[in-house]
Order: C-alpha cells, then structure tokens, then sequence
C-alpha cells in the first residue's frame, strides 16, 4: 500500500509547531550534543595533531647511525679447532671504533636516488662545551646541511630569532639553542666560544636561536653547517655519524630500516620503534572525546524519548480519530517517526554550524607558550568526516529515541480511547 | 491463570439494507456499541462473518481494514473527536487526503460543499478547538462524508447535545439518507431519536431483541 507522505508530515509539522516549545527543547538537546560533539573533536584532535607534529616532525622516519656495542662473535668462535668447545671470554668491551658512519657519502647517493626516499640528510653530530666567560656548559652540536633539514624537518618553525639562510651564509655560524642563550646571556650577532672534547676552542657566530619547544633539548643543542663542525674536529668531507631518512610512506619505515641494516652493517632504528608511546597517548585522547560526545548524545536521546512519549500520551485521542477514520498504524508510527526526524535534522544541523563556529572561536583565541614557539593560537582541525559522523550520530540517536515511542502510538487501540471517555 | 473467553454479543444476525437508517439501542452493557465497534472494523476480537458491499471483511489485514474505514465507513462519536490543533476544514480534508484519490483542489471543493450543505462554510478557517459543541458535531458529520462512504456510523452521536442540537443532527441523518441514498446505523438510548428512524434494533445482555 502507498504511503501518502505529504499528508503524514503535514501531521507531523502541525504537531511540532502547535508543541513549539518541546520541540525546541528536544531539537536544543541534539544541537548540544552535536555541537559539543563537534567542538570536542575538533579540539581535541587538533591538539593530538600538534602534539604529534611536535615529535614527529623532528624526528626521521629512519636514523642510521653507528652503535657502539660489543662484537657479537669472538675471534675464538671463528677458529675450527675450538668450535666443538665450551668457549668463555670474560669482560668483553666495545672495539675502539670510529663513530663515523662507512662510506657515508656512496650511502647517502644511494639512499636519495630510492623513489620510496623524500630526502635523506648527514649530520655530524658532536659532544661540546659552550664557553662564555667563566661559564662552561655542556651540549651537543650538530652539523646540518641546513636547506635539506628546513625542507624534511620543518627546522625553519624552530628558529624563533634570524633565519636558516643566515646559518647557509655564514661558515662559522652557530643555531645556539634558545635554553643556552638565556643561561649565557647571549643574543643573534654575539660571539660564543665552543671546546671539543679534545680541548680546542673555536669562536663561532651567533646566527640565530632555536627552540624546539623540548626544554631539555633548547638547553643544550645547538646547529652549525656541517662543514663547519668536520672542521672543528679535524675531520674529512666524509665523516658523517649520523644519516635522517624521510619516507613518501611513513608505514614503510620499519621494513626499510631492517633492509638498510643489513645492507650497510649499520644501526637503522624506524620512528615507529621510537614513537610508540605517541600513538598510544593520541588514540586514549579520542577515546575519552568519543566517550564523551556519546554521553551526550545519549542524553539527548533520553530527552527526544521522553518528550516523544509525552506528545503521544497527549495525543491518543488524535491517535484514535486518525485510526477511526483510516490511517494505519504504521502511518501513526510514521507521523511520530518523523517528528523524531525532522528534530534530529534541524537539531543536528544547527549543532554542526555551532559546533563550527565554537571551533572558529577556539581557532582565534591566542595560546602562546614558550614550549610551543611556532603556535598563536589554540589548534583546531577542520577535518569533514567529523560533520558527517556529527549528523550521522545525530540521526542514529533521533531515530532510536523515536522508534520505541512510535511503536506504541502504532499499537494504540482506537476503541478502547473512544469507548474510555 | 489463563484468560477466560467471554463473550459480550450472541447469536448476533441482521443486514442493513442500503440507503436504510438503522438504530440500535439498550441499556448500558447491553453490547450494542460493541456490535458497532465491531461492525466498524475497529474491533477484530469476534467470532463469525463481517460483509460490506458482500465482500468478506473478517480476517483482512489491519492496513486492509483501515482503507476500508476510510474509503466505505464513516464515523461520527459521541464527543465530536475533531483534531484540535487543525482548521475545521483541515479536518474535514483529512480522510480524504489518506484516501489519495482526488487532488488537493478536489478535495478541498469537496469539503466546503460537504460544510455548506451543514451550513457550517463559515466556519471553514476557524480552529477546531475554537467553536461549539453542536458545530463540532456537524463538522464530525462532515468529515464523516468526505469520502461519500457506504454507511455511515455513529455511537451515541446526539449524547452530549442539547435538544436543539440533537434535532439538527437527526434532520441532516434524515436528508443524508434521502437525498444521497445513504446507509446509516446509530447506536443510541435516546428512545425519541430512535423512534424516528426506519428500524430500530433492541439489544439486550447482549442478543438481539427484535
């Protein structure tokens, strides 16, 4: 049998504007839930976004570098004569063995001409200490080729004072770490004397200040060409210790690492070994915005329930004389069904542009930190799948509040209210 | 403890003939608005053969019985169930538009001509819940028509009206069944009414008797 839809949202409509007030608290229920839904979301994976930037950006998807660790096979091992025997060697120490990486430089060709590659850099990297009058502190140094990093690291964010073409430009200038500055004092333009572990002192050119947000990196990092640093270790273009890789593919990481490896009897760590813990923070933070989101659409629900149920206990008479004069049943559940409905679709919408405009809001408002130089304002992310899953759930719960109710009108017996009065 | 069967109507057997005006009446608990909620469609809870226009109706489908309701049986009660929240003529319409055979403009003149000929056209945009007891009636009377059914019933239609009122709403029974040939079956205690009309049915604990 056909359903006339016209006639049974008519109904419909003139049961929700002559209830004009139920209907606007149910439809602000949803709106509410949907909104905060949406505001949440937002927030939240904005912030898991930045905090993940905020690691992930500084750390390659691979890193090759030398280990220093015992060898795993003793000379005794490899002799014929003993291998039937129960070998001990006591106090096995690491080989005296250079940190340098082995042929870096025919590595690092290789590894830029793989398609999976989208860059891969050298860096020197070297214990130092940073004088400045009587002051000594200890830190690290570390050449850089300082476009590459800017292109696959983001490095450009992290200098809060002068830019990284004053580094490119300047063969004896230092990215002092923006920690160390404060502690000495230093400003862009002042000279900072570094010592080797070897005891030589080199003067070098305070180009900029960096500031990855990590204290306890600003305060002893710092980054100089790394022509600079081979030179003030009296080391050759080769001497490379460390090599970032950058993937077009980031879930390719650990396979390639394992194969690097082998291939160049290096130690290649993949940034999933070395970032698990992020993924796990990430993925409670939207555990706990879904379970949150969900109570309130729950709630909402209850509220579509309840006052659905209240509507129909008012109506049983109309229920009974559209029965009596020839709507079935299911055409009653369809007239409450779509009440239901119709408040979802306009409670959920509207939640959806409050829930965009909140975000808006958000976005404007100023957050600054020192931890996070790069950041204005409070993250947000616009991601659309939120809005369809927002007006999804919206629907989902409206439908459910609406079913069981409606069901009931659907069963009423005309007669009984008839005859009852 | 299982439900005991209990049957309120007994060897219950009469037609009504079209364009016959037919009342029932008894006392309270008598079964006679049973027989008619029955005879209505709305009751399924019976034994034995229901037939309009000699077609079977017992054992149909509920949706099967409510286009019977609509398109063959019209209804009028004894408090003049009108939506309140609808226009006189909304309500009016409203079986008509369920029915889905006419445009909106049909139905619409086939509304204020039913209201007109109940002398109630003027009352067309007014809100049902805005006008008199009597004109409530009429407009139930009107909406009963809409589809010009083949009998049109009515539970006690005249109960809740004054003398004046009742008289109108039996003078417009008479003229439906003479002019427009119309079925119409009337459950009442109102002897006079009764008397007036082509039969009367006299039930008792729930038999006919005569």
């Amino acid at each position: 049998m056909m359903i006339n839809w016209k006639v049974l949202l008519g109904i419909a409509k003139t049961h929700l504007l002559t209830k004009m007030k139920s209907t606007v608290t149910a439809a602000l229920g949803v709106t509410f839930g949907i909104g905060a839904y949406i505001t949440l979301v937002s927030f939240m994976t904005g912030l898991n976004q930045m905090l993940d930037d905020l690691i992930l950006n500084q750390t390659p998807h691979i890193h090759i570098y030398n280990e220093i660790e015992p060898s795993a096979s003793q000379p005794v091992s490899i002799y014929d004569e003993f291998s039937e025997a129960w070998n001990i060697v006591h106090s096995i120490k690491p080989k005296q063995s250079q940190k340098k990486i082995h042929n870096a430089l025919p590595v690092l060709t290789y590894l830029n001409k793989d398609n999976k590659v989208k860059g891969a850099t050298a860096q020197v990297r070297t214990q130092i200490f940073y004088l400045s009058g009587s002051i000594e502190l200890g830190g690290n140094l570390t050449g850089v080729n300082i476009e590459e990093e800017v292109r696959l690291s983001n490095m450009a964010d992290y200098i809060v004072e002068g830019t990284y073409t004053d580094l490119m430009n300047n063969d004896n200038g230092i990215l002092l770490g923006a920690g160390l500055a404060k502690k000495m004092s230093l400003k862009p333009g002042d000279r900072v004397q570094i010592s080797t572990v070897d005891g030589n002192i080199f003067p070098l050119k305070i180009v900029g200040l960096y500031q990855s947000g990590i204290s306890d990196i600003d305060n002893i990092q710092s980054f100089a060409n790394i022509k600079t640093v081979q030179r003030i270790l009296g080391e050759a273009q080769n001497y490379i210790t460390d090599i970032n890789i950058k993937l077009n593919d980031l879930t390719l990481a650990p396979e390639m690492a394992q194969k690097l490896e082998k291939q160049f009897n290096v130690k290649a760590t993949d940034l999933n070994e070395a970032n698990a813990q992020f993924e796990t923070g990430s993925s409670i933070r939207n555990l706990i915005t879904y379970a949150v989101s969900v109570t309130l659409l729950i709630v909402a629900g209850f509220g579509i329930y309840n006052i659905l149920n209240m509507l129909i206990y008012e109506k049983m008479k109309d229920i009974a004389i559209l029965k009596a004069t020839g709507f079935s049943g299911t055409d009653v559940q369809l007239i409450f069904m779509s009440q239901a409905m119709i408040i979802g679709v306009i409670g959920g919408v509207i939640g959806l542009m409050i829930g965009y405009l909140l975000s808006r809001l958000i976005d404007q408002a100023a957050f600054e930190t020192e931890a996070l130089p790069t950041i204005t304002t409070y993250p947000i992310n616009y991601n659309p799948w939120y809005y369809v899953i927002g007006i999804s759930f919206a629907l989902v719960s409206t439908f459910i509040a609406g079913y069981f109710p409606s069901q009931r009108a659907k069963r009423i017996d005309p007669v009984r209210i008839i005859r009852g009065s | 403890m299982k439900p005991v069967k209990y049957h309120v109507l007994h060897d219950i057997s009469f037609d009504i003939r079209s364009g016959e005006f037919v009342s029932i009446i008894g006392k309270s608990g008598s079964g006679k608005s049973t027989l008619l909620y029955i005879l209505s469609t709305m009751d399924t809870e019976y034994d034995g053969q229901l037939y309009l226009n000699e077609e079977l109706i017992t054992g149909k489908k509920t949706t099967e019985l409510s286009r019977i309701r609509n398109e063959h049986i019209g209804f009028v009660f004894q408090f003049h169930y009108l939506l309140s929240e609808f226009s006189v003529l909304e309500n009016v319409m409203l079986p008509a538009k369920k029915l889905g055979k006419k445009s909106n403009t049909e139905i619409q003149n086939d509304a204020l001509e039913k209201l007109s000929m109940l002398h109630i056209e003027h009352l067309a945009d007014k809100k049902a819940s805005r006008i008199s007891g009597g004109e409530k009636q009429r407009v139930a009377i009107a909406r009963a028509l809409i589809n010009n059914p083949t009998i049109l019933m009515g539970d006690e239609p005249t109960g809740n009206l004054d003398s004046y009122n009742s008289e109108n709403v039996l003078q417009i029974f008479k003229r439906l069944k003479e002019e427009q040939g119309l079925s119409l079956l009337i459950v009442t205690h109102d002897m006079d009414f009764a008397k007036r009309t082509d039969r009367i049915i006299e039930m008792e604990d729930g038999r006919i008797l005569k």
